[in-house]
């Protein structure tokens, strides 16, 4: 039996960090952010479209300091463990379209993988749909690769440069919020947009926003954490390292909430969500066959790009655009449904998912 | 001599599934899988210890690993 050098790669390593996400995550509804989006990978992207004013959707705009602290955070732990390595080319493209419709899907449920876990954490009864869809979506996209999918190998850089434009943007990102704290104070100006209301008013202080997500970041990108490779490895190889992570953020966040009062089980009237079980199903769906077929959950994309891996960022870069189209044109949900155009776009999404999983082969 | 597999360049989880349709079909001995993240060389070794083969050997080169692996 192989041991492993690396604490994290190892089961006890796994939980450790799953752990931590699921209190963390937890904390920070208590410190500020919306009801069961301590951490919401899509949700965050699509706050950081609003603050961009990619789309004006008032109540959703913020530059979300926890995925500027993901980005630095695995840049950092791969700088430090030798496992920064630039690359990327492998159909960059094909990326960002799954990184669209990943988000128009997450946005028809309201949450990424990591959020459907707070949900359910929460008490939220709907993220059950959302989380039969994520499964269903990671299944259908095992049986692609069963047969032979691939979007073939990225090539490695001679630069070492070449990865830190990624991790770059998130420095610039930062010191703009920086900038706005000091500004806003002044004059009452800003130069990124933010909400007066709604879920990207709330948020806790962007100095534990930020060191929360710097040493998730961190642990994440030691211990590979991936919440559709944890689905994944268990159906394609009955493997249950990642879905103990999984599990670990669930039951830890739960706890969490229980100590906090912050559990509160139903289905209706839960914090940002809706009820309509069949398009929390369907988004889910289309989110998880995007993620397999793209490699890494939201989260995980996020840590890649950290270690220099551009197709990642290409990916992510793909879900923030994502987050705009869907609020421009009427596709993202709200808590009183989907959108006028939500239908037409999970439909189209699932058969682009299909068309790339049937083209798309090495050989 | 071993049979080679390069999965240098490859997204998860297809390291692991090459090298596993690989081992399922093969009449070798000894296979050497090349891989270039730690990310990958984890996996393998995880799914290795699964089945009935076995890490003989790792090698560290400038930017890959080499994996030899051999039956039990």
């Amino acid at each position: 039996m192989k041991r492993f050098e690396n604490f994290f790669a190892t089961k006890g390593g796994i939980i450790f960090v799953g752990t931590i996400i699921g209190i963390l995550g937890a904390l920070l509804q208590r410190l500020g952010n919306p009801p069961n989006m301590g951490i919401c990978v899509a949700c965050m992207e699509r706050d950081i479209a609003g603050a961009l004013g990619l789309h004006r959707t008032e109540i959703v705009q913020y530059m979300r300091p926890e995925i500027i602290g993901f980005v630095l955070g695995a840049f950092l732990a791969a700088l430090i463990f030798k496992e920064y390595r630039p690359r990327g080319g492998s159909a960059p493209f094909i990326r960002f379209v799954l990184g669209i419709f990943a988000m128009i899907g997450a946005l028809t449920f309201l949450g990424c993988p990591w959020r459907t876990l707070l949900r359910l954490a929460g008490g939220d009864g709907n993220a059950i749909f959302g989380l039969l869809g994520l499964i269903t979506g990671i299944f259908i996209g095992t049986r692609f690769f069963k047969m032979g999918y691939s979007l073939g190998k990225s090539q490695r850089f001679n630069s070492k440069f070449s990865g830190i434009w990624f991790p770059f943007i998130m420095i610039l990102f930062l010191i703009l919020l920086f900038i706005d704290q000091f500004s806003f104070e002044i004059d009452q100006k800003t130069i990124l947009f933010y909400s007066f209301k709604g879920p990207g008013s709330m948020h806790a202080p962007i100095l534990f926003s930020l060191s929360a997500g710097l040493l998730i970041g961190f642990i994440a990108q030691r211990s590979r954490f991936c919440t559709m490779g944890a689905f994944r490895d268990l159906i394609l190889f009955k493997q249950f390292h990642l879905f103990l992570g999984i599990v670990a953020l669930f039951l830890s966040a739960l706890v969490t909430n229980l100590i906090l009062n912050q559990f509160n089980p139903g289905f209706e009237n839960q914090p940002i969500a809706h009820s309509m079980q069949i398009w929390n199903f369907l988004g889910m769906t289309l989110g998880g066959w995007a993620f397999a077929l793209a490699g890494g959950c939201p989260g995980r994309q996020l840590f890649l790009s950290g270690e220099g891996d551009n197709d990642a960022a290409i990916f992510v870069t793909g879900m923030i655009i994502g987050a705009a189209i869907s609020h421009n044109l009427g596709l993202a949900a709200s808590p009183k449904g989907i959108g006028p155009h939500t239908k037409e776009a999970i439909i189209l999404g699932l058969l682009i998912c299909l068309i790339i999983g049937f083209t798309q082969k090495e050989k | 001599m071993a049979e080679i597999i390069d999965v240098r360049g490859l997204s998860c989880p297809e390291p692991v599934l090459r090298t596993l349709e690989i081992i399922k079909k093969t009449d070798k001995e000894k296979l050497e899988i090349i891989v270039d993240t730690d990310t990958s060389k984890e996996n393998i070794i995880r799914m290795i210890n699964s089945v009935k083969w076995r890490i003989v050997e790792i090698k560290k080169d400038l930017d890959s690993y080499r994996i030899i692996i051999s039956k039990y």
